[in-house]
């Protein structure tokens, strides 16, 4: 494949690794977070740990849309489906996060409710289209990747008068995350997770751009590479934080530069901002109650929001006591740390949420890379 | 009035006409049906008896007896047509080939048939035409059936299971659990081109591209493969949850590890692009027509020519060791220089959202 096989060379893939090998110094331990899931995934696919030095040490963020979605949303959109009798669609990882009473949208699904994967809001729009009759729920979530495409499909469905349809907006915003992140007791004061600097987001920074990361590298002194989802991507961004943490630089440098800009898409953030608004504040798994980390739909679109259409209460519901997907989501812990990990909670049957999405740090961690820890 | 000839019985409408309840109510449509549908098409002396089973002799192979191996494969797939086949000659296929990758020589097949309530007789006449070719293609004959008809909404349009008996010489035991450390893994070509045929065509993800499914039968293969008396280990045929699924199979049945090495296992670049673009991985996309082999690491040369010497094994190639490992991983070294393990497959491969 063309324009991408080129970023998966194992040749160059030695020669960055070597590189990495020379540039860090002997003695000092690098601790990077790679903050999106996508990353998480490229890491544990192609085996990248084995390729870097043992001093450098890559912890696993929480930028995984679904491992971030906690249970009380999940519930709400399982109760839209099975008590409301809506088509409620949604994206395919989405489909078996744990909610409450042992129920997952799947196994909602299987008991009744119309839930239906979708690849896009595209084909959302198309079944409230073709269902004049029923009620159609969007179940909106994810960073700001996915938000734009929810703003075209609410502005749409506006548009056409499409009085069906309405979205369940989970929308959750990258900079709020890693702030909470950078905020923690755990970084700030105990320093029980050490961070030196971070791999910025992919598809995120296509939207964002590179700038709102300017502050965590000015403020926190910490730096931060965007970086690509391909392999090389990720060498080449781990070889340049090693260089800024060598040289003392806390910059925000660009490696994904095919496709990031540092105003991103100027397009998409109005699309955005037409539609949606900040909440006050949003409930993540793993982070607990974020101000300012989320978005809702604006007032101008009322009718399409399902929380005003349907009077949908938002319930806190907490994670299983034994599940430290909190934690990991935070750095604090790793998937093996968990007691639970690879017995009781298991990509069949995930009981945390960091077990669902091959993004997911403990999905990841099972799928790809768990013979590490046998050996 | 014009004449209307004696005995005539109109005939079933191929062309309009639709699936009702009649057809499998055990009158007079119903072998209306049979006869000019099924008989005519998949017709041979022992569906010809017209009884309740067949009466088949005693399998031989070159002239002694034989032990019988039976196999049975449903068939639900959708869309029933896709490019490279349709879910008749897919049946045909899928049981076949269970049959011939444990090493017997397939003989017989039984067809049953659960239509839905106002399917196409056309679309039907289709996908029972199919299954005569790929039977003829196969030299397996269909000799006894069944056809039942459900309610609308009560099925999928059609679903068919076949039943395939084959017979296997003595002396000759492939299976799961016979993979030992040392041997290799070939497969007789490329991955994932049925899925990737299948989900090129689903109604909410159609996309344009130029694959067809492999599904073929195996048998002649399997048959060239084993008159080269190589030292054959376990045969299987890698359909849901492809080679990830097959090979995680057969390390768990055998209590072995497996390192697969990932530049050499045959993707075809529109395989890899489609799995790409959809979040998945071809090593867990279904096939219908492809082999994996496990044998001996000394036969392994003398294998692969036999193989690519036969049509359908033409880009056979080995892509793997097994190796001890008390864990049963299958592991596999990336192109990328690093290692991985290829994981039983969690459910359905579902595409991840950023």
């Amino acid at each position: 494949m063309k324009y991408i096989d080129e970023f998966r060379d194992g040749e160059l893939a030695k020669n960055l690794a070597a590189s990495i090998g020379a540039t860090v110094q002997p003695g000092r331990n690098y601790s990077f977070m790679e903050f999106c899931g996508g990353h998480t995934h490229a890491i544990s696919r192609y085996g990248l740990s084995e390729l870097l030095p043992s001093t450098v040490r890559m912890v696993h963020g929480p930028g995984c849309p679904v491992c971030v979605l906690p249970i009380g949303r999940v519930d709400l959109a399982i109760r839209l489906a099975l008590e409301r009798g809506v088509i409620l669609c949604t994206y395919g990882d989405t489909l078996r996060v744990p909610a409450s009473d042992g129920l997952s949208l799947m196994k909602a699904k299987a008991r009744g409710g119309d839930i239906r994967m979708v690849y896009s809001t595209i084909d959302a729009l198309q079944i409230a289209r073709d269902n004049p009759e029923r009620e159609v729920v969007f179940f909106a979530i994810g960073f700001e990747t996915t938000t734009p495409p929810t703003a075209v499909a609410i502005q749409q469905a506006d548009a056409e008068g499409l009085k069906n349809f309405s979205v369940l907006c989970c929308h959750v915003l990258t900079p709020a995350a890693i702030s909470n992140i950078l905020e923690s007791p755990e970084v700030r004061q105990w320093g029980t997770v050490p961070l030196d600097g971070f791999i910025g987001p992919a598809h995120v920074s296509t939207v964002i751009g590179s700038r709102p990361y300017e502050f965590f590298a000015e403020e926190y002194r910490k730096p931060v590479v965007i970086a690509g989802f391909e392999p090389l991507d990720v060498m080449q961004a781990i070889l340049m934080l090693v260089r800024q943490v060598n040289e003392g630089r806390a910059e925000v440098e660009n490696e994904f530069a095919r496709a990031v800009t540092r105003d991103g898409n100027l397009k998409a953030q109005d699309r955005v901002a037409e539609v949606f608004e900040l909440r006050r504040e949003f409930e993540w798994r793993g982070l607990s109650v974020v101000p300012y980390s989320a978005l809702r739909i604006r007032q101008r679109y009322a009718a399409l929001d399902a929380e005003r259409r349907f009077k949908l209460d938002y319930k806190s519901v907490p994670d299983n006591k034994a599940c430290e997907c909190g934690a990991i989501l935070r750095g604090v812990k790793r998937p093996q740390d968990c007691k639970i990990f690879g017995t009781v909670c298991t990509p069949e049957n995930p009981i945390g949420s960091c077990m669902v999405s091959s993004e997911g740090a403990c999905a990841a961690h099972y799928s790809y890379g768990r013979y590490k820890d046998m050996h | 009035m014009g004449e209307v000839k004696r005995g005539y019985v109109r005939p079933l409408d191929l062309k309009q006409g639709r699936v009702d309840m009649t057809h499998g109510s055990g009158g007079r449509s119903m072998v209306q049906l049979i006869s000019e549908l099924f008989a005519k098409h998949l017709g041979n002396e022992y569906l010809g008896q017209g009884n309740d089973g067949a009466v088949l002799p005693a399998p031989t192979l070159n002239g002694r007896p034989g032990r019988l191996v039976m196999a049975t494969d449903s068939h639900v797939v959708s869309p029933l047509f896709f490019p490279g086949g349709d879910i008749g000659c897919l049946s045909v296929h899928g049981t076949v080939n269970d049959v011939a990758v444990m090493g017997a020589r397939p003989l017989y097949l039984a067809a049953g048939f659960i239509l839905e309530e106002g399917f196409p007789l056309a679309d039907l006449a289709r996908i029972v035409e199919s299954m005569a070719r790929a039977a003829k293609e196969a030299g397996v004959p269909v000799v006894t059936g069944d056809t039942k008809v459900v309610e609308r909404g009560k099925g999928d349009g059609i679903f068919i299971t076949t039943t395939g008996v084959g017979v296997l010489p003595d002396g000759l035991d492939l299976g799961g659990s016979l993979a030992r450390p040392g041997d290799v893994i070939l497969v007789s070509g490329s991955l994932g081109d049925h899925g990737v045929a299948i989900m090129s065509k689903r109604e909410n993800l159609s996309f344009d591209a130029p694959i067809e499914s492999d599904t073929a039968a195996l048998n002649g293969l399997i048959e060239a493969m084993l008159a080269t008396g190589a030292g054959l280990r376990c045969l299987r045929d890698p359909t849901r949850g492809g080679l990830a699924a097959t090979l995680n199979e057969i390390a768990t049945q055998s209590g072995v590890g497996m390192m697969l090495y990932e530049q050499a296992i045959p993707v075809k670049p529109v395989v890899s692009a489609a799995c790409e673009f959809l979040g998945l991985d071809p090593l867990y996309v279904a096939n219908e027509g492809k082999l994996v082999v496990i044998c001996n690491a000394l036969d392994g040369e003398l294998l692969l020519n036999a193989m690519r010497a036969h049509p359908l094994g033409r880009d056979a190639c080995f892509i793997g060791d097994v190796i001890a490992d008390d864990h049963h991983f299958v592991q596999m070294t990336t192109a990328f220089g690093g290692k991985r393990i290829v994981d039983w497959l969690a459910g359905d491969q579902l595409p991840r959202i950023c």
